[in-house]
């Protein structure tokens, strides 16, 4: 642990004052911790702002937001990416959220403490460390071959869905975890039952946090890539998505006009990651607002 | 989590027996529900290990064993077949071991710094910022690597275009915040008597953060980089993008090469129809995937549990 105290044991004639080469080295590496921290935001920093240089001049040509896909750069568009994305994000809602807010209110408020909830928390704390690309096998296996939806949005929807179903569980336990006790008992107290309880009050209660979360959560499958890619969502799609088409989304579109050998398509495909970082910082703002927001209120 | 409560308990008794038939009824179905949305976790797990081992299973029943361990080469889609798989792992391996040479050591120094030198406000700003790095989409990443780093580090080494180097360097600040978040929580819960104590004996805030907090703290630095290694391996989009898609037994990272998850994004971005070959070593090599970093995440959750110094 900490150095001996060689003071007291060895002879005066052995001492060597150090404490001040030891402080010496101690600065030094408190400049080398505070290095390290910075070069993790300076590469951020710097991955910005070789975007922006990339992509701004090319976020403003006309029909950038309005185009198809196409194969030439100066006409690609982020249309069909676009819609695809906004309509991911509704069904991902649509899904994950009851189930995950649902499985978390179950292990909060209902799960005994038997085998059975410990399995089943040991298999979600085991989900969140799949890999995404495995999730797009899962989906491939079961939503396009199984269940015969083939490479469609829908069948796209539902592998997210259970990829982020892992993080809204764990944000929205903790989210009601955070009602104090003495709710729930007051609400029994007045003869409500356990369902009443938890749906006139813990619910209520925890809401802004499962919103936080859910918005995090959702915002990370938003720029998942891997999975989609094998689903079967395709970046040069020119019709209007429908839950039985084929689909594109922003990421996958940014990923394909990046494999384009023309240098053209580097501009174009940083304008797109523009915008899907954009959408991403309004998402994860609000998320963020929402919880300063109400939490003044605990 | 929690017991069942006494009090609701008790009220059900004293109910009027009708209420509570249909209530109870109405009760039972809801809790049914609720646990049907947790048994979708469960449905998830046995999906993933039935679809990848299904298929798998078939793999293995046109491909040896033999071809597929033995082997040194993986051109599974050329004429002249070969199943090896190890070129694809040695991908995967070479691009996460630069990562974590990056992710390691960013990571622990930005942990310490926040942990003991950073004020309590400084820290509560850098940390959301240094988290950013992990909320950024891996596509972002993998266009930085190809577009950026590589270009600025050929002008100093020959590297090809695609390469191993850079993008396990962009992905170990990727995994910086994995690292680094996990390893703060763990050096933030080593109790502050133990620091104290170290000074009392005169040791420089250096001497206590290395051989007092750090070692108390072990556990969880173990366990978070580890994780960041099962991180590292299960990353797709930086290797798809900037590290190339030739499968190659080589440790130079400045040479192009294929890792697993590569290799699975390829391959499925052209149409495998059910029944080809293509298509089952698309879930060969995703088991394999899936293996490595289940094993991964129980050690580390091993680790955190197991060695966890519990302090007062």
């Amino acid at each position: 642990m900490a150095s001996p105290p060689q003071i007291s044991s060895t002879p005066q004639s052995i001492f060597r004052p150090n404490a001040k080469h030891r402080e010496a080295i101690s600065k030094i590496f408190r400049i080398i911790c505070a290095i390290g921290l910075g070069i993790g935001l300076v590469v951020l920093g710097l991955l910005l702002v070789d975007v922006f240089q990339d992509g701004f001049a090319r976020l403003w040509q006309p029909g950038f937001f309005t185009g198809n896909a196409s194969r030439f750069a100066q006409k690609a568009g982020l249309r069909t990416a676009l819609l695809g994305s906004v309509w991911l994000l509704i069904l991902l809602l649509l899904i994950s959220v009851p189930i995950g807010v649902g499985a978390a209110v179950y292990l909060e408020e209902y799960a005994p403490k038997n085998r059975l909830s410990q399995f089943i928390e040991i298999n979600i704390a085991n989900l969140a460390g799949v890999p995404s690309i495995v999730y797009g096998l899962l989906g491939l296996g079961i939503f396009n071959e199984l269940f015969g939806l083939g490479p469609t949005l829908l069948s796209g929807a539902l592998t997210l869905s259970l990829l982020i179903l892992p993080l809204i569980i764990v944000a929205s336990r903790e989210a009601i975890r955070g009602v104090p006790q003495s709710m729930r008992e007051a609400s029994y107290g007045l003869g409500a039952t356990k369902w009443q309880t938890v749906s006139n009050h813990v619910l209520p209660y925890a809401i802004p946090g499962i919103v936080t979360g859910v918005i995090i959560s959702v915002s990370r499958a938003v720029g998942e890539t891997a999975p989609l890619i094998v689903v079967g969502a395709v970046g040069y799609l020119t019709s209007n998505p429908g839950l039985l088409r084929r689909f594109s989304a922003l990421p996958i579109q940014i990923f394909d006009w990046i494999s384009r050998p023309q240098a053209a398509f580097t501009n174009t495909a940083a304008a797109g990651i523009i915008v899907l970082l954009a959408l991403l910082f309004v998402m994860n703002g609000t998320a963020i607002y929402i919880r300063n927001r109400f939490s003044t209120f605990r | 989590m929690e017991t069942p409560n006494p009090v609701s308990l008790s009220i059900r008794r004293e109910r009027t027996l009708e209420k509570s038939v249909t209530r109870g009824i109405k009760e039972k179905i809801i809790a049914l529900v609720l646990l049907g949305c947790a048994l979708v976790s469960v449905l998830t797990t046995l999906g993933i290990i039935l679809t990848l081992f299904e298929v798998t299973v078939e793999f293995f029943q046109e491909v040896s064993f033999a071809q597929f361990f033995l082997d040194t080469r993986w051109t599974p889609l050329f004429a002249d077949q070969h199943f090896g798989i190890w070129p694809l792992i040695n991908g995967t391996l070479l691009i996460s071991a630069i990562a974590m040479l990056v992710a390691v050591p960013l990571g622990l120094a930005a942990a310490a710094y926040l942990s003991e030198y950073a004020s309590h406000r400084l820290a509560s700003t850098l940390r959301p910022a240094l988290e950013l790095l992990a909320g950024v989409p891996t596509v972002v990443y993998g266009y930085f690597a190809l577009t950026y780093v590589t270009p600025l580090l050929r002008n100093f080494i020959p590297l090809d275009v695609f390469n191993a180097l850079s993008s396990g360097l962009v992905m170990g600040i990727m995994i910086i915040p994995t690292v680094g978040s996990i390893s703060l929580d763990s050096l933030r819960a080593v109790p502050s008597s133990l620091r104290e104590a170290a000074y009392g004996l005169g040791a420089t805030k250096m001497e206590v953060t290395t051989q007092v907090v750090f070692p108390a703290a072990l556990s969880g630095i173990a366990a978070s980089i580890i994780l960041g290694i099962s991180r590292a391996v299960g990353e797709t989009m930086i290797v798809v993008i900037a590290a190339g898609q030739q499968p190659r037994l080589t440790l130079n990272p400045a040479e192009q090469v294929a890792a697993m998850t590569a290799y699975i994004a390829q391959v499925a971005a052209g149409d495998t129809p059910r029944g080809t070959i293509g298509y089952k070593t698309l879930f060969a090599v995703g088991s394999t995937l899936f293996l490595i970093t289940l094993l991964l995440n129980i050690i580390s959750y091993l680790i955190a549990q197991r060695f966890r110094e519990v302090y007062d």
